[in-house]
């Protein structure tokens, strides 16, 4: 890319991309699907955290909780609450899925703001397995739960006659591009603030505007924290969406 | 790290050919993702619906009975309290009722004592002016036998001072006589 010839010329290195690649943790080689790799560390990471949360954090069963378990229980009604506002109360049988991914998410994406991580959520191929995922399976629930007038999803009755065959062709496509636009929105996030967050590091090795450049870190990084959470919220929220639309095509 | 990255790039050689663009783009690095990130939610799946979720739904459904008995139980004192509140004040307008009628008993005795003690009295003063009266019509009645008397001596003394000759009958009947006049 333009920043090779840029590094050369001006004695700035800016390698924003290069906290995204994918190494061996042991020696060198290619990279097999099984090869433990920095994504394994920082998948293995966020697994710890969420056992060091649910798990050992809960341990004391308290009626009143302790700190950690009062976080556990925070996030725990936060995403039960918002599946059942959102999907209704049959959506709550997919509770642990949901739970699943809105974990994982935020605790990839808030290690991965730590200095010198690795974000596994900034990576398109893990995005993409969540949001197809989703997809898949909220697809399969559909059927299975509604049978063919699942379809009557992208048959708008209350829709003039004419208009409804056209409507359901976007209707069609737009559901077909939801896990598109739910995994790179996911992965654009959180990787678009990394690399800004780097461009910036890159300016902090010229002196006079490196006070600049650190005060537009450390901004940035604020927005990062924000966004971390939310880009976790809107997964998890988009999901309920998506299941709703499963579990009650009709509208 | 980027700077070793740039280093390491000889090193690498062709297999850094790839990753000239995008590392997200690096498709030789799928699969491994792609492995890793299925273990990795298999494993948070069955933490979470295994033992994470059931414990804490446990935990938030035994909080939430254990507040709806303490309310409860606070309810119930409550209705307690106000029980026992009905309870005093009912004892209050009873003890009041119950001075208003001690004291109207002892008044009532107070005045039939009262009304006994001035008909007793009453009684005495009649017998005592009754006794009186009799008393002053003897004294009357002895003062006019006295009156008499003396009238009888007087006219008789006055018969015999006049030198008459008076018999007692005769004097009698006039001073009885004048008496009455």
């Amino acid at each position: 890319m333009a920043e090779e010839a840029h590094s050369e010329g001006t004695g700035l290195v800016f390698h924003p991309l290069d906290q995204f690649i994918v190494k061996p943790l042991f020696g060198e080689g290619p990279i097999q699907w099984y090869t433990p790799t920095n994504v394994t560390l920082w998948m293995a990471l966020a697994v710890l955290c969420v056992v060091a949360l649910f798990v050992i954090g809960t341990r004391g069963r308290a009626i009143v909780p302790t700190r950690v378990q009062s976080v556990a229980e925070v996030m725990y009604g936060f995403i039960y609450k918002m599946i059942e506002d959102v999907t209704g109360h049959d959506g709550v049988k997919y509770f642990p899925y949901i739970m699943t991914l809105f974990v994982f998410i935020l605790f990839a994406n808030y290690l991965g703001l730590l200095p010198m991580s690795f974000t596994p959520t900034s990576h398109i191929a893990v995005t993409a397995v969540l949001g197809f995922g989703v997809f898949i399976i909220v697809t399969l629930i559909g059927f299975v739960k509604n049978g063919p007038s699942f379809l009557g999803l992208f048959w708008m009755s209350d829709a003039p006659l004419i208009l409804r065959p056209v409507i359901a062709i976007i209707e069609v496509i737009s559901y077909f591009v939801r896990p598109v636009s739910h995994s790179i929105r996911l992965a654009g996030n959180i990787m678009a603030g990394h690399a800004v967050i780097k461009v910036f590091a890159g300016f902090a090795a010229i002196a006079a505007i490196s006070p600049i450049s650190i005060l537009a870190i450390v901004a940035i990084y604020g927005l990062e924290v924000l966004v971390a959470f939310i880009q976790a919220y809107v997964f998890t929220i988009l999901t309920c969406v998506y299941l709703k639309d499963a579990l009650h095509p009709h509208h | 790290m980027a700077t070793e990255t740039t280093a390491a790039d000889a090193a690498h050689g062709a297999a850094e050919a790839g990753k000239a663009g995008m590392p997200q783009l690096d498709f030789s690095t799928f699969p491994n993702q792609i492995f890793w990130l299925v273990v990795s939610l298999v494993v948070i799946y069955f933490v979470l619906s295994r033992i994470a979720l059931p414990r804490i739904g446990a935990v938030l459904a035994e909080r939430q009975g254990t507040i709806t008995n303490d309310l409860a139980a606070a309810e119930d004192l409550k209705q307690k309290a106000v029980a026992a509140d009905k309870a005093y004040n009912d004892a209050l307008v009873k003890a009041r009722t119950d001075a208003n009628k001690i004291v109207a008993e002892a008044k009532a005795e107070i005045q039939k004592e009262l009304d006994a003690a001035i008909v007793q009295a009453d009684a005495q003063i009649a017998a005592k002016a009754a006794e009186s009266e009799g008393r002053i019509a003897e004294i009357r009645a002895g003062a006019m036998d006295a009156v008499s008397e003396v009238a009888k001596d007087t006219a008789k003394e006055l018969v015999a001072a006049l030198g008459g000759k008076a018999d007692a009958r005769s004097i009698t009947a006039a001073v009885a006589a004048r008496l009455k006049g």
